[in-house]
């Protein structure tokens, strides 16, 4: 049985040459549902990743009671003292956190650049921020570091160029990375020279840095409780992936959505090169069962062509996305922070496997019917080629 | 018998391979319907047609900074303003976090006033002007919460807490408003509630606005007017950035990224494969009759005449899984449209959404056909005879 | 009067780097009534002579000339626009459309002139008399046999009313019987008709059915032996 499948199959793919239009509509077909596919999800991988960085497991935020991001939130020195002085806290940064409206250099349309006011402390707490180009801002200066992905998304953050904001001009003096992180969509900047520039006393919001990551829940029930506050804290992982969740659903169901649909004609596709294939050499087939090969070997080889057609497709569409998008950087408006996030397209190996997963699928739906069709076929009806 | 007759009997020699041809142009038309919808919902900001006489009066440098309610009287004096009226973003939890919708502080008369298109029984709109903590919803909205006048609607305020610290704020339902258009169907617009009873109460930012929305006499003077209002705050604490509500709702979804690029690159690679595959088949389907097109030809078909049968041929397969898709596409998309109304706004096929489509199904048809159409033209008769 | 007059026919065509005569010195004159039939061996280039006359194919050199018109002046447009007019093809494998019925393959060449449907329609009906097929008007051609079908596609070669038929082998996928039917139903065609007729065959039995025979050799006509 399996020496007649290999051969009909070896049959098969010896003949595929004379068949090179039609089989590479199935190529084509299911290699653009897999583009697709892993080029959107890799966008909510990307976002996700972005969010997701910006967390540590051993950090927290400290927002004001109800606030449902940094844009709404602030406390006062006073309260921030109250946080820093707990038992577990190792560590804080009260940080100023506003936006403006700075025009994007792709559609010269205002958008929100979030501009985070920071001490010393914040570079103790965010270690993974680090000046990559020029130098950090100087204390008490009109001065700014940009993030990587501010400064190619943002008109005018240019090195030594100066931003105008409400009242006051800043000066970018030097560029950071921040792991890919959602950070490297903000500029920062001396947090006393913000708050009498923007007219803020007091911060935003505080991270702090705890002894573990196993004691956020038992500092956030004391920060909770306690009645002078009115803050809440929670581990910074989960603020980022609650802030990212929706947004990367959206785009997942999105590409899940769009591929399925594309699935279908991509299966239309196959089953018409298939069927057109079985039918172009039905007298072959039909020979091959007199000779003795049975109904099976036929069926299976049939199907076995569509999925290396399919694999060949899911192959190339899967290197087209990752060629083309890996790496992509695009930025929209996050939700918590009402600020642009840019960030960068993530073709991951997962996603590629999850693409192949697909192509294989679609190539073994899309074979399957041509050749049960093909080895029912009575052999006079195979000779019309109906 | 004609010769469309013709051109349609012969997309009945393979049945299965022309059924499987135009359900794959179809599901591509069934995209194209569904995602320009919702580009162009998001391109329009998703919050439906916006009035052509009025503007929107921003903060300049951020949405973050307030414009003050006195600004209202100077803008007021402007030569060609008709009307003013003011509105902020409150946020606001009803419930959690997924029964989202826009809650707005609102001046209950002049706000009616300039939204003139939106209609509300005068008596409530008087119970909503005489009741400090009254509010009105839309009545879609309403529906979906299962809200009836008179019913307490409370809001958890994320950005505003109340003097005493509280921020939980409780609503007085005194009526609903409808906006005559499909926002009454699917539940959308936006949650309206007594400024005066607003800023009286909020712990912080007395006597600020979050936006002014500007009613012209005449709106082709509307970009005249903006910049003069810009011109008159342009040095004060609280300087202006002035659009057309309809440029502010389009700045609003560009800040959304480029969904428009996105789908257009996703709808490019759509097409890309189903001209491959009606191309092939086309090509497929001229192959197999040669020998016919040869014998039409010695009748005294003329090369063009044979050319522009294969060419229609491919034209009305595409026409026709196009225009299915396009019907199939909006049914769809009215199905699904309230559950993604939430992210997206107002989604609609809109008309040109569909004349595009009819338009690219043509040009799909005209490209596909013209290869097999010029092996069609180019056929030697007696070769192709010869060939049987 | 000559219908069909072929003068210093040469006809050759290059296949790889050799040039292959196919027909050579052929003056062929054929009179408005006549019923021709052209004999041969394969490849002595019988359907080429006939694909000239029947305007569908060029000679290398020589001249054709049809009902007092030549056609080696002729566009390929106002070529297709003659044939649609003066001659009906018959072919040996029928070549009707299988999408078609058979009053629908009848009426195809009348796509082409500016009859109304209604008009065309009556003349497909009246060509399915003639040839004994008013019954069978919308049958698609797979519903029937071969004789059947190749009285279709002499309809179709007359219902334009052409005074020249070309038939290339007729019966040469026939059976003996339903041959010498379509033969009969040719002679009928040519006696009361008036029509035209050349018609190339290497069935002998055929040929009996013309009032001349012509046989090419090599492509050479090698004179009537009636």
């Amino acid at each position: 049985m399996l020496r007649q499948i290999l051969e009909i199959t070896v049959l098969n793919i010896r003949n595929l040459p004379a068949r090179f239009g039609s089989s590479s509509v199935v190529v084509v077909g299911i290699g653009g549902v897999v583009g697709v596919l892993v080029a959107i999800l890799a966008m909510g991988k990307g976002f996700e990743s972005a969010m997701s960085r910006a967390g540590a497991p051993d950090r927290a935020i400290v927002l004001r009671g109800g606030s449902s991001g940094e844009l709404s939130s602030f406390m006062d020195t006073n309260a921030m003292n109250i946080v820093a002085s707990l038992p577990e806290v190792t560590g804080a940064s009260g940080e100023l956190f506003l936006i403006q409206d700075v025009p994007k250099r792709s559609n010269l349309s205002p958008a929100n650049l979030a501009i985070r006011g920071v001490s010393e402390a914040a570079f103790e707490m965010h270690p993974e921020v680090r000046v990559v180009e020029g130098r950090p801002f100087e204390p008490g200066k009109a001065e700014m570091i940009a993030g990587r992905k501010a400064a190619i998304e943002f008109q005018g953050v240019d090195l030594g160029a100066t931003m105008q904001f409400r009242q006051s001009a800043w000066t970018v003096v030097g560029f950071f990375e921040a792991d890919g992180s959602a950070y490297e969509s903000e500029v920062w900047v001396d947090l006393a020279t913000a708050q009498s520039a923007f007219r803020r006393p007091g911060v935003s919001s505080m991270r702090v840095r705890l002894e573990s990551a196993d004691v956020v829940d038992a500092v956030a029930r004391r920060v909770e409780e306690d009645p002078r506050l009115d803050l809440e804290l929670r581990s910074e992982e989960d603020y980022y992936s609650e802030q990212s969740e929706a947004l990367t659903a959206l785009i997942t169901n999105f590409g899940y959505a769009v591929a399925a649909i594309m699935a279908i004609g991509a299966v239309f596709a196959a089953l018409n090169t298939m069927y057109t294939a079985v039918s172009a050499r039905s007298v072959e087939i039909a020979t091959l069962r007199a000779l003795g090969f049975s109904g099976l070997p036929v069926v299976v080889s049939v199907v076995i062509e569509a999925v290396a057609l399919a694999m060949f497709g899911g192959v190339i569409g899967a290197a087209v996305a990752y060629i083309g998008f890996n790496g992509w950087t695009v930025s929209t408006l996050a939700g918590g922070s009402f600020s642009q996030i840019a960030f960068d397209f993530a073709v991951t190996t997962d996603l590629l496997v999850l693409g192949f997963v697909w192509a294989v699928t679609l190539g073994v739906v899309g074979g399957l019917f041509p050749a049960v069709r093909a080895a029912r076929l009575p052999i006079v009806t195979a000779l019309r080629g109906e | 018998m004609s010769s469309v007759g013709l051109v349609w009997s012969n997309l009945f020699r393979k049945k299965v391979r022309t059924v499987l041809t135009v359900l794959s142009v179809l599901v591509a038309f069934v995209l194209f319907t569904m995602l320009r919808a919702v580009a162009v919902a998001f391109d329009s900001g998703g919050f439906g047609p916006a009035g052509v006489d009025r503007l929107q009066v921003a903060p300049k440098f951020s949405i973050i900074d307030p414009l003050l309610v006195s600004q209202m009287r100077e803008v007021e004096r402007v030569p060609g303003v008709d009307a003013v009226t003011h509105a902020d973003w409150f946020g606001g939890v009803y419930q959690d976090g997924r029964n989202f919708f826009p809650k707005f502080p609102v001046s209950p008369k002049s706000y009616f006033d300039i939204y003139s298109e939106f209609t509300i029984d005068p008596e409530q709109l008087e119970a909503f002007q005489n009741t400090r903590t009254g509010a009105v919803a839309p009545a879609g909205l309403a529906a979906r919460f299962g809200w009836q006048v008179g019913d307490k609607i409370p809001i958890e305020g994320d950005i505003y807490a109340k003097k005493d610290g509280s921020r939980l704020w409780e609503f007085d339902l005194v009526g609903t408003y409808l906006h005559g258009d499909r926002r009454d169907e699917t539940g959308g617009g936006v949650f309206l509630f007594h400024y005066d009873y607003f800023d009286e109460a909020r712990e912080f930012g007395q006597g600020a606005v979050g936006w002014l929305i500007v009613r012209v006499e005449e709106p082709e003077r509307a970009a005249e007017i903006a910049s003069e209002i810009d011109a008159l705050f342009e040095n004060s604490t609280n300087p202006t950035r002035t659009a057309t509500e309809d440029e502010a709702q389009r700045e609003f979804a560009r800040q959304q990224g480029d969904i428009g690029l996105m789908t257009t690159g996703i709808l490019a690679a759509v097409f890309f494969t189903i001209l491959l595959l009606t191309g092939n088949t086309m090509a497929q389907s001229l192959r197999e009759r040669i020998p016919e097109l040869a014998v039409l030809k010695t009748f005294g078909f003329t090369d063009g005449r044979v050319a522009l049968l294969v060419l229609a041929e491919a034209v009305l397969l595409c026409l026709v899984g196009g225009a299915l898709g396009v019907g199939l596409g909006t049914a769809t998309m009215v199905a699904i449209e309230p559950g993604l109304q939430q992210f997206l706004g107002l989604i609609e096929v809109t008309w040109d959404v569909v004349a595009s489509a009819i338009g690219i199904a043509l040009l799909l048809g005209l490209v596909v056909g013209s290869v097999p159409a010029l092996a069609a033209r180019r056929l030697a008769i007696v070769d192709a005879l010869r060939a049987r | 009067m000559a219908i069909v007059e072929l003068n210093d026919i040469e006809k050759s065509y290059t296949k790889g780097r050799e040039t292959v005569d196919v027909l050579t010195g052929i003056n062929l004159d054929i009179d408005e009534g006549d019923y021709l039939a052209l004999m041969g061996p394969s490849g002595s280039g019988k359907t080429t002579l006939l694909n000239l006359i029947g305007g569908i194919d060029h000679p290398s050199s020589g001249s054709v000339v049809v009902g007092g018109e030549s056609l080696n002046a002729m566009s390929a447009r106002a070529l297709a626009k003659w044939r649609s007019q003066n001659v009906g093809f018959i072919f040996q494998f029928y070549n009707l459309l299988p999408v078609l019925n058979a009053r629908r393959n009848v009426e195809l060449p009348l796509l082409l002139t500016k009859l109304s449907g209604k008009q065309r329609t009556k003349n497909a009906n009246t060509a399915l008399e003639i040839v004994g097929l008013g019954d069978r008007a919308t049958h698609k051609p797979g519903e029937l046999s071969g004789g059947q079908q190749q009285r279709v596609a002499i309809a179709r070669a007359i219902v334009a009313d052409p005074a020249l038929l070309v038939c290339d082998e007729p019966t040469g996928d026939l059976d003996r019987d339903t041959a010498e039917e379509i033969l009969e139903l040719l002679a009928i065609l040519n006696r009361e008709h008036g029509k035209t007729i050349v018609m190339v065959t290497h069935d002998p039995k055929a040929a009996d059915h013309a009032s001349h025979v012509l046989h090419l050799d090599k492509g050479t006509l090698t004179g009537a032996p009636s």
